[in-house]
C-alpha cells in the first residue's frame, strides 16, 4: 500500500493508506483525531474542515495522498498549553454552539477567514460560512463569536 | 469509492506518461467534482494521476496583453490575485463566487473547464473573454474547446497546462446562483476588448454558448440599454427542479443586462 507522510498539528506522521483513503479517514481512523467530524460526506456541510498548508479545506473531499508532505492542522491542534484558541473561547463565551457537531469545522473555517480578513463585517462572515452548515443555532451566535474573536485577536 | 492506483508526478511529461500507461486513467486536479463522483461510484478509473505536485501548473503571470493562469491554480488564488483584480476584475469576481471558501481553496480552473459542467462559471469566462486553452500538445480557442455537455475538445491523453485571457476594455459577469451550491442557474459574461464584443451564457443550456444577437446589439454601443430587448427562446434550454427552460430563458436577458451594467 502507498505510504503517506505529513505533519499533523506539528507532529510528523506516516501511515499506509489506500489510494482511495480520504484525508478525514486518515485523521480519524489512523491518527484517532476524531475532533474532525464527517457530516454530509459530500463537501457541503463543512463539519470536516481542517487546514492544509494554512488553507481551510473539506477533508471528506480530499485524498490522504493529496496531502502528502503537507502541514495539516485539526481542531485538536489549535489550543496552546491548555489555553483554548481565541476562536474556541469566543464560541464558548457567545454560546456559538448547541449540539456541537458542526463546531470543529466552524472554528477551523472561521480561523481561515480571520487569517485572510482580520476585520470582517457581519455580511462577510455570513458569506464566508456558506460552506459550513449548522442546524441548531440559526448562526446568530456563531457570527457574534467570530466578531468577538476578531476583536480579541486584533488586540 | 472503488480503489485505484494513485500517481503523483512532478512534471507534466511524467503525468502524461502515467496517464498513457494506465488501463483507464483519469487526471485529478482539485477533486471537487471527481472525488464526489468516485464516492458515488459513478466512475471507477484504474489509475488517478494527481496533478497537485506539479509546480509548473500553478500560478498567474502577465504575458503581453494577456493574463495567463496555470491549470492547477485554485479559484481562491484567482479571486485574490492582484493582477487579475486590476486587469480583469470580472474574472476575479467570478472565481470568488464559485462554491464556498473551502471549494475555492481546492478547485482549479483546469479541472473546472476539463469537466465542462453545464452550470460551471469558468466556461462563461473563457468564451466570454475569448481565452485560449494551452495544453501539453497545442493551443485551443475557447470557442472550439467546449463541445457539449461534459464534453471538450481535449484528447484522452491531453493535459491542460494554462488558460490565457486577453485583457478586455470592459467585462462583467453576473449569475443567478443556485442558493445551495452556488452553481449558475444562468450566468452571463459580457465583454468588449481585443477579442471583440463577446457575450457567453452558462447554466442555461447543455453547454456554454455565445449570444450573437446581444453581441451585435452591444457592438453599436456597450450599454445595458442596447440589449433591453435581447432574449433567447426556451427551446433546447435546460429544465430541472431548480428552474424551467422558460425561466432560464428569462434569466438570460436579466443576467445579460446586469452583466453589461456591471462592466461599467
Amino acid at each position: 500500500m502507498p505510504t503517506v507522510s505529513m505533519t499533523v498539528n506539528g507532529r510528523a506522521v506516516t501511515g499506509e493508506v489506500e489510494g482511495r483513503t480520504l484525508l478525514v479517514e486518515f485523521l480519524r481512523e489512523q491518527l484517532s483525531l476524531t475532533g474532525t467530524h464527517v457530516g454530509c460526506d459530500t463537501s457541503q456541510c463543512g463539519a470536516c474542515v481542517v487546514h492544509v498548508n494554512g488553507e481551510s479545506v473539506k477533508s471528506c473531499s480530499m485524498l490522504a495522498l493529496q496531502a502528502d508532505g503537507a502541514g495539516v492542522t485539526t481542531i485538536e491542534g489549535i489550543a496552546q498549553n491548555g489555553e483554548l484558541h481565541p476562536m474556541q473561547e469566543a464560541f464558548r463565551e457567545h454560546h456559538g454552539l448547541q449540539c456541537g457537531f458542526c463546531t470543529p469545522g466552524m472554528v477551523m473555517s472561521a480561523i481561515d477567514l480571520l487569517n485572510k480578513n482580520p476585520s470582517p463585517d457581519e455580511g462577510e462572515i455570513r458569506e464566508w460560512l456558506e460552506g459550513n452548515i449548522c442546524r441548531c443555532t440559526g448562526y446568530h451566535n456563531i457570527v457574534k463569536a467570530i466578531q468577538s474573536a476578531a476583536a480579541n485577536m486584533r488586540g | 469509492m472503488y480503489n485505484f492506483n494513485h500517481h503523483r508526478p512532478g512534471s507534466v511529461d511524467e503525468a502524461a506518461a502515467a496517464l498513457s500507461g494506465a488501463d483507464d486513467g483519469k487526471l485529478l486536479a482539485g477533486g471537487m467534482t471527481l472525488i464526489a463522483t468516485l464516492k458515488q461510484r459513478l466512475a471507477s478509473p484504474s489509475d488517478l494521476v494527481d496533478l497537485g505536485a506539479i509546480a509548473d501548473l500553478k500560478g498567474i503571470r502577465e504575458d503581453g496583453g494577456a493574463i495567463v493562469i496555470g491549470a492547477m491554480t485554485t479559484h481562491a488564488t484567482v479571486a485574490g490575485d492582484a493582477s487579475v483584480k486590476a486587469k480583469i476584475p470580472a474574472l476575479a469576481a467570478l472565481a470568488d463566487g464559485i462554491g464556498d471558501a473551502q471549494v475555492r481553496n481546492c478547485g482549479t480552473i483546469g479541472g473546472s473547464i476539463a469537466n465542462n459542467d453545464p452550470a460551471a462559471d469558468y466556461p462563461a469566462a473563457l468564451v466570454g473573454l475569448g481565452a485560449t486553452v494551452h495544453t501539453n500538445k497545442r493551443e485551443i480557442a475557447a470557442d472550439d474547446f467546449f463541445t457539449g455537455m461534459f464534453e471538450t475538445a481535449l484528447a484522452d491523453d491531453e493535459i491542460i497546462t494554462a488558460v490565457a485571457f486577453p485583457v478586455p476594455e470592459k467585462a462583467g459577469y453576473q449569475k443567478f446562483a443556485n442558493p445551495a451550491s452556488r452553481y449558475a442557474i444562468v450566468g452571463v459574461m459580457a465583454s468588449s476588448g481585443p477579442a471583440g464584443v463577446r457575450v457567453a451564457v452558462t447554466g442555461a443550456g447543455p453547454c456554454v454558448f455565445r449570444l450573437a444577437d446581444a453581441e451585435a446589439a452591444l457592438g453599436g454601443g456597450f450599454s445595458a440599454d442596447a440589449v433591453t430587448n435581447v432574449g433567447v427562446a426556451a427551446d433546447g434550454l435546460n429544465s430541472d427542479l431548480h428552474a424551467s427552460a422558460e425561466y432560464r430563458a428569462h434569466l438570460v436577458g436579466v443576467m445579460l443586462r446586469r452583466a453589461v451594467a456591471a462592466a461599467g
